[in-house]
């Protein structure tokens, strides 16, 4: 081997060098040995980085929710009623309940065609039982499930609730007004036959 | 003393050189295409996930919200991966007993985690935050694409910095009007999209492009 060729080797491994430490470094500065959100873990056994939480304790915040607890029996209601509220309530009814309870809450969303338990109507005019359940009632059944239906307190949190009753108030009364009760803009606007309902 | 070389190496000297330069160019344009290329990038690549998910039925033809099951959304920087138990809400009673979604049922059974392939993957150092692109207006299909039409999981767009970087510095381009839209699979930009999106980063109180391209705001 001619020296010339010996430093030509020299010089490239030399730079394959540099370029495999440059790739290395790279990659360490994506791949940080840090955890993000529900990234995997070796070091617990059950390989998640996100903890449960241990026995006997509580989640730091969770006390708030104590204040919008009501019990079942009681028609209490915890936050003020607002305008804003109700259209919190109408969203978030739409991204939750709607799949399974419909849009006019009769039971007849998407999810029940696919064939999911028809969970019963709350807004029906024949069976008052629901339109008269305390608003406690309402929560229970959101935040502990009933039925078919399980638990929404992972998903839906307290106030998003209680803005949920209170749309589901709303609609209750929506589809069983008497047309004497509207204002009278809205009862001209009825057909005519439907007036005297 | 007679010529060493003939009058045609002229041509050939001079044409060797442009091809060396030109080759070396070609090279590199070769190099920077090949970062860009899903090759590298993995957009359009479908992964394989121990339960094979389709957003084209639950998003597309069952109507589910993303919100549904991706809660914190709207909140956090992650979007969430829904616990299984999320998945039970429905299949506790739907396709309760087809072998395709054992796997949903032992994890819900045995209490450990599905280990979902993740499909959008940023590197460590990129503090990517969804709540504040979701709540001043950036929509789900504009980097996600047409999640609804995706019967498996999908990288749509490149995740490259300079493709960040093309929506920091024109947002109004992608600012949608409501909340609505914002989730919306199907939206299209209006025609007046120009000058809305201007009113909406106006009233949206959006950083100028300046501090929008400024290192620390997504690096950290």
């Amino acid at each position: 081997m001619t020296s010339a060729s010996r430093s030509l080797l020299a010089a490239c491994a030399a730079m394959l060098w540099v370029f495999a430490g440059g790739c290395q470094i790279r990659q360490d500065m994506a791949d940080q040995p840090k955890n993000r959100p529900l990234s995997p873990s070796p070091f617990f056994d059950d390989g998640r980085s996100e903890r449960p939480l241990l026995e006997n304790t509580v989640a730091r915040g969770s006390i708030a929710d104590d204040d919008l607890f009501v019990p079942k029996e009681s028609n209490a209601f915890p936050l003020p009623l607002t305008p804003e509220l109700l259209k919190r309530g109408q969203e978030r009814y739409k991204i939750f309940c709607s799949p399974c309870h419909g849009i006019q809450g009769d039971g007849n969303g998407m999810i029940v065609m696919r064939g999911m338990k028809r969970p019963p109507s709350f807004t029906d005019p024949h069976d008052p039982r629901l339109r008269q359940v305390p608003n406690g009632y309402l929560y229970d059944v959101v935040t502990n499930g009933f039925g078919a239906m399980l638990s929404y307190s992972a998903q839906v949190p307290a106030t998003d609730r209680w803005a949920i009753i209170a749309y589901v108030r709303a609609l209750q009364l929506s589809r069983n007004a008497p047309a004497s009760e509207l204002p009278p803009d809205v009862r001209d606007k009825l057909p005519k036959g439907d007036s005297a309902k | 003393m007679a010529q060493i070389f003939h009058r045609s190496t002229n041509f050939i000297s001079r044409f060797s050189l442009f091809s060396a330069v030109f080759l070396v160019g070609l090279g590199l344009v070769g190099v920077l295409g090949l970062a860009r290329s899903p090759y590298s990038t993995n957009q359009n690549v479908v992964r394989a996930q121990p339960v094979q998910f389709s957003h084209k039925h639950h998003v597309g033809d069952d109507g589910l919200d993303c919100r549904y099951c991706h809660t914190s959304v709207e909140t956090s920087a992650v979007a969430g991966i829904p616990p299984t138990k999320t998945c039970m809400n429905c299949h506790s009673v739907l396709y309760a007993d087809a072998p395709y979604l054992e796997p949903i049922r032992e994890s819900f059974r045995t209490n450990q985690s599905i280990q979902w392939v993740k499909v959008h993957r940023l590197p460590d150092f990129v503090y990517f935050n969804h709540s504040i692109h979701v709540n001043k207006g950036v929509g789900c299909s504009t980097c996600h694409g047409s999640v609804n039409q995706m019967p498996l999981m999908f990288q749509a767009s490149p995740l490259l910095m300079e493709w960040c970087l093309d929506c920091h510095r024109n947002p109004e381009k992608v600012l949608r009007a409501t909340k609505e839209d914002v989730f919306d699979m199907n939206w299209k930009a209006p025609e007046d999209q120009a000058k809305l999106g201007k009113q909406f980063a106006i009233e949206r109180k959006i950083r100028t492009t300046a501090e929008l391209t400024s290192c620390s705001t997504c690096h950290r």
